[in-house]
């Protein structure tokens, strides 16, 4: 069979994963540099029956796709920084209210408007930490066109494993660079359908009682079972509760069902880890000059490695820590003053033994870059 | 069906103060989807926050309680992922048209079908009393202790101007009104607005010395009329109740639909 390839954007990558992971609705705000996901979108929806919305602002856009999921469908919105910061406490009521929905942000540099046409990695904290209260979030990331499409069907795949909204952190880099890659044939990478409840109508259905497995069948807003949806704490059926076991329970839950399970959340990629006494650690944009790097060194012989982050949140505690207890130093890669660099030292045994190579001037990092912060930290000069 | 049908009893008693209107409003609603012969599984209800959002909570439709002012943009994620679901959407004054504002308008627009329901108290009712968009200047709440400078909106007048293709105004004195209006917001194929002037003795009653619930009532019984009421014109301070707006123009999920048809044959 012929293959399938494409030399197209990063931003069009993750618009065929979506379609190939079975997305249905999109709702969005155009912003720089993710709006060809929207523009795309508006184009391929309505052809296979799908939904395209655009929206008044972010917030609605997350809004109305957290909406179309509690009918049935899968949903996604694309934006930016800006846009992502008004999606805060939207993003909140989906942790809440257990509602599955991707969310892509094409990073760029930030704080405020920021430099829009320039890549970043300032969100990575934001995608953790930016809605209010205790919670748990996954949120991905790939630094090449095919692991895009990997990673925006996982993406897909978790929020419905987990009954949780996953980001999905892009960057301008990779959003609008062209390389070539191959669509998977349809049943290629596996999809994880919506669960639906087996309880048939008539019969009491608990649409927050989780399984003993931990997860929670939904049932379709249109369907038999009728029940509440809320932002509030609330109990198995859904009605708001402050009883303090209850309380209890649902924000245990809701962190435990994704801490528990980081490791089948777990994704990354070694490149010459085994065998290497200096380690990188990267993602995204970074993840390929940091490749570069090792590659180029490898040639002349220097035992560098790296370990591509693909999963950052829940952030892969253990296999960073395995990583960098195996090498004499490590270097974290990123484009922003450290935020994976802070999780590298918490993870790590000997936290003085981690480094930062980073850009923060809206220019991408380049080998270059890596080289001359690895020869600083060797005593080489630079 | 009887009344009680509708309602999650398991939920009650509710939250709301004695004499509030916020249930004199569910009441109407529910005998306007009995009246209807709605079936419960066609319906769902969202709302935002406050005393007046927690309405969703008590009716045995499929219901969505979400965040403050944003109720219309989940409900319209509702409505074009599955068109065929009435959606009703039951909202405080400031829930509406403060925060929420920018939905409204924007919802009006498109006029996608769903039922608004404006239940226009004129104050933050679940905050404490603080004015809203919709009290009023001279009105009096806890973060306008001198007397409110803010004028309000004209929700009737706003919705028109925004597009809404369904345009009623009632009050919780006017009961048989209220449920009638209810009905053909709800049939209505377009974007409805039905704004319900309803009491919150607790905050707006006490502060501005309106009285009781009962007063309050009085008072709706008495400043306001019927559209084209002759007393309006000698006493121009009424307030008209009955349907401002009602027309046909073409609805946004259909009109959806008809852009998948042309998409598929481009393709
Ligand atoms: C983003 C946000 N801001 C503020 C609040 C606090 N808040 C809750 S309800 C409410 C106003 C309620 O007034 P209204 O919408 O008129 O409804 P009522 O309680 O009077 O029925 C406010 C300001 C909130 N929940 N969320
Ligand atoms: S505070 Fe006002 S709006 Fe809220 S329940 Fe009491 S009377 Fe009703």
């Amino acid at each position: 069979m012929n293959k399938n390839i494409k030399f197209i954007q990063g931003n069009e990558v993750c618009v065929e994963a979506a379609l190939y992971a079975g997305l249905e609705f999109f709702a969005g705000y155009p912003i720089t540099p993710s709006t060809e996901i929207a523009e795309q979108m508006a184009s391929r929806l309505p052809r296979i029956g799908g939904k395209f919305l655009q929206m008044e602002d972010e917030i609605s856009s997350l809004c109305a796709i957290t909406g179309a999921s509690l009918t049935g469908h899968k949903a996604m919105t694309a934006t930016s920084g800006p846009g992502f910061s008004l999606m805060q406490e939207a993003l909140g009521y989906a942790v809440m209210a257990e509602i599955p929905c991707v969310i892509v942000n094409v990073m760029r540099g930030g704080p405020s408007t920021g430099l829009p046409t320039h890549a970043g990695q300032g969100d990575v904290n934001q995608a953790r930490y930016g809605t209010h209260g205790d919670h748990a979030i996954i949120a991905l990331t790939a630094s090449n066109h095919q692991d895009i499409f990997r990673m925006t069907v996982e993406a897909f795949n978790f929020a419905e494993t987990y009954r949780t909204p996953v980001i999905l952190l892009l960057d301008e880099a990779t959003g609008h660079l062209r390389e070539k890659i191959e669509i998977p044939e349809p049943g290629n990478i596996p999809l994880v359908k919506r669960l639906r409840t087996s309880v048939k109508s008539g019969i009491d259905y608990h649409p927050y009682l989780p399984r003993e497995d931990g997860r929670l069948p939904m049932s379709d807003f249109g369907d038999e079972h009728r029940y509440n949806v809320t932002g509030l704490y609330h109990d198995m059926w859904g009605f708001p509760s402050d009883n303090p076991k209850i309380v209890y329970g649902l924000i245990r839950h809701l962190v435990d069902k994704i801490e528990n399970n980081s490791h089948q959340i777990a994704r990354f990629r070694k490149h010459h880890v085994k065998d290497a006494d200096v380690l990188l650690i990267s993602y995204g944009a970074s993840a390929r000059s940091a490749l570069h790097l090792v590659e180029n060194r490898r040639s002349r012989g220097e035992k560098l490695g790296l370990l591509e982050l693909q999963t950052l949140w829940p952030f892969p505690v253990d296999i960073v820590r395995e990583a960098c207890n195996n090498v004499k130093f490590t270097v974290v890669v990123e484009m922003n003053m450290g935020q994976v660099l802070q999780q590298v030292r918490l993870a790590a045994d000997m936290p003085e033994k981690i480094f930062l190579a980073n850009r923060i001037d809206g220019e991408l990092i380049t080998p270059t870059d890596i080289r001359n912060i690895l020869r600083v930290i060797q005593g080489k000069g630079v | 069906m009887a009344v009680k049908d509708y309602i999650r009893q398991r939920f009650f008693p509710h939250m709301w103060c004695a004499g509030c209107g916020h249930g004199i409003i569910l009441n109407a609603l529910l005998r306007a989807v009995d009246n209807l012969g709605l079936n419960k599984k066609n319906i769902v209800m969202v709302s935002g926050i406050g005393c007046s959002a927690r309405i969703s909570g008590y009716v045995d439709f499929h219901s969505m309680h979400t965040i403050h002012g944003r109720a219309l943009a989940y409900a319209t994620g509702v409505k074009m992922s599955k068109p065929e679901l009435n959606v009703i959407v039951p909202m405080g004054d400031g829930d509406a048209l403060a925060i929420g504002g920018n939905h409204f308008i924007h919802a009006a627009r498109r006029n996608i079908e769903m039922t608004a329901i404006v239940m226009n108290n004129r104050i933050y009712g679940m905050t404490g009393g603080q004015f809203s968009p919709l009290s009023g200047y001279g009105s009096m709440g806890t973060t306008a202790p001198y007397g409110n400078i803010d004028h309000n909106f004209d929700v009737v007048d706003l919705s028109v101007a925004a597009g809404a293709t369904f345009v009623a105004r009632t009050t919780t004195y006017h009961v048989h009104e209220l449920s009638d209006l209810i009905e053909q917001a709800i049939v209505h194929k377009g974007f409805s607005v039905l704004e319900v002037l309803s009491q919150c003795p607790t905050h707006f009653g006490r502060r501005n010395k309106v009285g009781d619930a009962v007063d309050m009532l009085k008072v709706y019984k008495k400043r306001t009329v019927r559209i084209g009421s002759e007393k309006k014109q000698t006493d121009p301070d009424l307030i008209e109740r009955g349907v401002f707006v009602k027309k046909d123009l073409p609805e946004y999920c259909r009109e959806y639909d008809q852009l998948i048809l042309k998409a598929r044959q481009n393709r």
